[in-house]
């Protein structure tokens, strides 16, 4: 959700502040800490993820599991400085119906600065307990973010291209904080998977309406059977998909009027050596959106990360 | 309309809600990986999810039973999948029962395809059709060429 503030297009640019990361070294210390310490007590096993950077399939983490992952997304700005912003992810399967994750943001401004840009808690619960036709997922989130975050992980609302182009240096002192609900639902058939996700946000400090937005996927691996011995290039290892988000107006204005919307090939890459790669190139399609946003991302997952937080304070022992 | 907030605000929000994700962390079961499976009271309950398979799940046959590579890609993907709860040699421990007893071994192709597709959510075993539906059943091939559970020893692949 973007401000009244960022409607304002600056008409001189703000004053060239050093490179700084304002309150997120605490932030990045915390997240390099903690993967670093999953990484010395827990093994590793090769992860099967979906391609997917913004849509959400009904796949939940494994209990007992964290994963932690690390995106970056590249943004061209029409009136403005191209951005890159990045977020550091960490998932943990609390049950086998209940997903929990810490999102980390910031981003660098091109000529500009580099700040944090804030941080989300984000919570899935599977409602049902077997796979039907449609599988849904409630998907519950905080964020405490300021304006000035620019990792797109979701449109909605009137958000345009022009809300980014507001100087670092005036847009981080504006927060947002907001309660994003999702209902998501997919469906796997014959390796495919048709995923939907729908949106719907309300800043809880202010007055704006609920603001609303999609999302919707479909993705396959290159190759159904597993091979009889482990490979790096396996097509089995590859994931491909598409996704396509973006908003739909809030409730006074429901629709795609002043709506920005992006069509983005996807694809990733399981490695047997424990790792996930994601690539992602979009493309707006309409003039409300960024005419092109590369994203990537990097994963690993850490099975049994519970069992050794456990452990480690004196839980049961094998 | 937005918020500004003070850092104090914003620290006390990151606190609170990594106070909240340890929690959900501490809240978890401590199973461990490995060890001697001693069979917990739970596994009647998850033995009894098998019981729960439709007909027409249990009569399907495993299309990859004649596929020379099922059981060692199968196993591979044991190994990758669920080695972590039902331990390296399948025979169980605290997170997951063992995989070797007579009621999975006697247990129809279909029957194991079926469980493995919609997991046990509450006892905590995930649906896995995220695998694709070969996949899976090379998984079943894998089980179903498992040895009882008295030999403890892991099939020839």
């Amino acid at each position: 959700m973007k401000s009244a503030l960022s409607n304002q297009q600056p008409s001189v640019r703000a004053p060239r502040t050093r490179h700084r990361i304002a309150d997120g070294p605490r932030a990045i210390l915390t997240a390099l800490f903690l993967f670093l310490f999953a990484s010395a007590f827990v093994t590793p096993a090769r992860a099967q993820e979906s391609p997917y950077i913004v849509t959400y399939n009904h796949y939940l983490e494994e209990p007992g599991s964290l994963e932690v992952e690390y995106f970056s997304t590249f943004g061209t700005q029409r009136g403005g400085n191209d951005f890159h912003s990045f977020w550091a992810e960490f998932e943990y399967g609390a049950t086998a119906w209940w997903t929990t994750e810490l999102y980390f943001d910031g981003q660098t401004t091109f000529n500009d600065s580099t700040i944090f840009t804030g941080f989300r808690w984000e919570n899935r619960f599977r409602l049902l307990q077997r796979e039907h036709f449609i599988n849904p997922v409630l998907y519950v989130e905080y964020e405490q973010t300021s304006v000035a975050d620019k990792i797109l992980k979701e449109v909605e609302g009137h958000d345009v291209e022009a809300d980014y182009a507001v100087p670092n240096a005036i847009a981080r002192h504006e927060h947002n904080h907001e309660i994003e609900t999702k209902l998501l639902l997919s469906k796997t058939f014959q390796g495919w998977n048709i995923a939907e996700n729908t949106i719907a946000t309300k800043n809880v400090t202010g007055g704006n309406p609920w603001e609303f937005g999609y999302a919707i996927g479909a993705s396959r691996p290159l190759a159904l059977k597993a091979s009889a011995h482990r490979c790096n290039f396996c097509r089995e290892n590859f994931i491909a998909g598409i996704e396509m988000y973006g908003a739909l107006g809030d409730r006074y204005s429901f629709g795609l009027h002043e709506t920005s919307h992006y069509l983005a090939p996807v694809v990733a890459w399981n490695l047997p050596s424990d790792w996930t790669l994601r690539l992602s190139p979009g493309f707006g399609l309409n003039d409300n959106s960024h005419r092109f946003l590369l994203r990537w991302g990097v994963s690993r997952e850490f099975p049994n990360f519970g069992s050794a937080i456990a452990r480690l304070f004196g839980g049961r022992k094998q | 309309m937005t918020t500004t907030t003070t850092m104090p605000a914003t620290k006390a929000s990151l606190l609170l809600i990594a106070a909240a994700f340890a929690l959900a962390i501490a809240t978890v079961p401590a199973y461990a990986q490995g060890g001697t499976y001693v069979p917990k009271k739970n596994d009647g309950k998850v033995y009894a999810e098998l019981t729960k398979a439709p007909k027409k799940a249990i009569t399907r046959r495993n299309p990859m039973e004649k596929d020379p590579d099922a059981k060692a890609a199968g196993a591979n993907l044991y190994d990758q999948h669920c080695a972590e709860c039902h331990g390296e040699l399948a025979e169980g421990t605290r997170k997951g029962p063992s995989l070797r007893v007579d009621q999975v071994q006697q247990a129809t192709p279909g029957t194991l395809f079926w469980l493995l597709t919609n997991g046990v959510v509450r006892r905590g075993m995930p649906v896995w059709s995220k695998l694709p539906e070969p996949e899976r059943w090379q998984i079943v091939s894998y089980l179903k060429s498992l040895a009882p559970e008295t030999t403890g020893s892991k099939p020839p692949q």
